[in-house]
């Protein structure tokens, strides 16, 4: 198709034949993401039809209007599935700002570089684990009856406490979970843009007289803001995003309350139940609101910060 | 930049000659937490290490914490001789050589053209979007599952590597690391009378790789980390892959599933010691690729989220 209109003569400069193969070369990869992200992205139209699996997707089905968006909507726990979503993700992104940050500033004071180096290795293993593996791990340690956890605070005289089975506790527990798994991923990033900060900088504030707490707060801090700017904004697009995999592989019926997300509700609505119409259309909200957040977040940052992605 | 940061703290401490108390505490206290930050990270994974190696009696009790007690084998010489675990275990190595290949592939592929200017690829800026509005949004998981079943590619190992062929943030890195080349590397690629493709080939990917490096540690790690698509693509037990497979025993204890033998077995043994064997092997693959992941991590996210 692009290659045809390629072959047309042009008002400006004609294309060179030696811009024929770069064209080619984007074909395979236009192809597997039309098949596996456009037509889902078409298929989200079972949200405005009853959805019926014979006559398969894009078949002859029933077109049943905004009926799915009634129907989900109507759903008592619906208002709950949509706090708990913006509750926990409000909760990571703040942390997943905040704690990376003052890490990183903490691991710039350090002044061993070996023990530095083996600070930051350490700490962003975690991210690296799977969900399963990781949340396996922790339900290990947070087990009532013979978790690590668990046992510490009977140590100190406290009874035991259910972190995934008591909805007190069970959202606390997914954004600190998370927070711990993915801070060490965060601080890597920040800590990359305090080193090109340009050293004079340091050297100039000192002869001004600056103590350490005045070179970081005039420093260092000015120093990050632009990334740390980027990252607040470009994060807001996730505020819809609980962490399916966090959530679905750590909660069980008695923390629906607190836990199940859009996500997993998603999950279980459509390929549990069957119902695809109405989980279509939650999804298809999802995606909508989503997308607004996302496309102010990228409209400010290339807007004001100048940040282009490709 | 290593070099520059070793600069920065010769500059900050050699102009601080004598310290005050204050910074001294302030010191130590930053040291000190840091370092309970990093065994935060790091005692879970000796604490399962050390249940995967105990007697399941102790473990029972509760007496296993950073040592194992009653050293044995017996948890890993369970999972190794169970048929599942060595099948799903073929799988996942199946699934992150196909999909770690195609990925880079077609990471390269991409990457390559809409690496050049606006001017040297018309329509450069309509192919962009194309493949980056995927990262905004998408169908989701009900029309993705629907579409995996209508074109038969449930139970084979294609549905756990075609959908994501293209990873587009991994595309964004290579893409950037191609943009900072020395444009006149191409140029005279070009005027030797080399096409594009060879120029690609025999230019752009032998000075690339610690880019190209770190984009299939990436992607071999995410390969190695899915779990979702196996669980909702792959009903075929034998074809189950290992993150998939774990979840089905650790987190939903499917002892449904067991054939009489395997129970009894399994009875011995003390639940948690099998449960954090697994674990342990499911990580074993992870800390093997960490050393490199990490040499070449840093300068990849760099360039993914500073630079852009």
């Amino acid at each position: 198709m692009a290659d045809r209109a390629i072959a047309k003569p042009k008002k400006h400069r004609g294309i060179t034949a030696t811009e024929i193969p770069l064209h080619l070369m984007l074909i395979p990869g236009i192809i597997v993401i039309f098949i596996f992200h456009y037509i889902p992205l078409g298929g989200l139209i079972i949200a405005f039809q009853r959805f019926i699996p014979a006559k398969g997707l894009f078949g002859n089905q029933r077109w049943v209007g905004l009926d799915n968006f009634t129907y989900i909507f109507s759903m008592p726990n619906m208002i709950g599935v949509l706090r708990n979503t913006v509750v926990i993700a409000f909760w990571k992104i703040v942390l997943g700002l905040v704690v990376p940050i003052t890490v990183a500033l903490m691991l710039n004071e350090l002044q061993y570089t070996k023990l530095k180096r083996s600070v930051q290795t350490i700490i962003y293993f975690p991210h690296f684990i799977s969900w399963v593996i990781f949340g396996s791990i922790i339900m290990d340690m947070l087990s009532p009856s013979s978790g690590i956890v668990n046992k510490f605070l009977n140590l100190l005289g406290f009874p035991s406490i259910y972190f995934l089975g008591d909805n007190r506790y069970f959202q606390g527990t997914i954004i600190l979970t998370d927070l711990w798994k993915n801070f060490g991923y965060g601080t890597v990033v920040y800590m990359a843009s305090i080193t090109s900060i340009d050293p004079t900088l340091y050297e100039a504030s000192a002869i001004d007289g600056a103590n350490r707490w005045q070179q970081t707060w005039h420093v260092t801090l000015p120093g990050m803001r632009m990334i740390i700017v980027l990252m607040m904004v470009l994060s807001l697009g996730n505020v819809l995003n609980a962490g399916f995999d966090q959530v679905y592989n750590m909660y069980n019926p008695v923390v629906y309350e607190t836990g199940d997300i859009i996500d997993t509700m998603v999950y279980r609505l459509g390929l549990e139940n069957a119902k695809y119409g109405p989980a279509a259309a939650v999804s298809m909200f999802k995606s909508v609101v989503s997308l607004l957040f996302i496309s102010t977040s990228y409209y400010v940052a290339i807007k004001f910060f100048d940040y282009r992605l490709f | 930049m290593r070099k520059t940061n070793i600069g920065a703290c010769n500059a900050r401490t050699t102009i601080k000659i004598q310290e005050s108390t204050g910074r001294k505490v302030f010191r130590l206290v930053n040291g000190f937490v840091l370092i309970l930050l990093a065994l935060l990270c790091l005692l879970p994974f000796i604490n399962i290490i050390a249940i995967s190696f105990s007697e399941g009696y102790y473990v029972d009790a509760n007496q296993v914490t950073l040592w194992p007690k009653g050293f044995n084998l017996s948890a890993y010489q369970y999972i190794l001789t169970r048929a599942s675990f060595w099948s799903s275990f073929r799988t996942s190595i199946l699934r992150i050589f196909l999909g770690g290949a195609i990925n880079l592939c077609l990471i390269i592929l991409t990457a390559y053209p809409l690496s050049k200017d606006n001017s040297k690829l018309h329509f450069r800026s309509v192919y962009t979007w194309y493949f980056f509005i995927t990262m905004l949004i998408g169908g989701g998981m009900i029309p993705n599952y629907l579409l995996i079943s209508k074109l038969g590619l449930r139970n084979t190992i294609w549905a756990l590597v075609l959908p994501g062929a293209l990873p587009i943030f991994n595309l964004v890195l290579m893409l950037n690391f191609f943009r900072q080349l020395p444009r006149e590397m191409e140029e005279a690629a070009l005027i030797d009378g080399a096409g594009h493709f060879r120029t690609m080939v025999q230019i752009y990917v032998p000075v690339s790789m610690p880019a190209i490096a770190t984009i299939t540690l990436f992607c071999i790690v995410n390969h190695w980390n899915s779990w979702f698509d196996g669980m909702l693509y792959i009903t075929t037990p034998s074809r189950i892959p290992m993150q998939t497979y774990l979840r089905s025993i650790i987190i939903e204890m499917n002892v449904a599933d067991m054939s009489a033998d395997d129970y009894e077995l399994y009875a011995l043994l003390a639940n948690r010691t099998v449960k954090c064997s697994q674990i342990i092997v499911a990580t074993i693959p992870i800390l093997c690729v960490y050393p490199f992941l990490q040499r070449y991590f840093v300068s990849g996210i760099v360039l993914g989220s500073v630079k852009g």
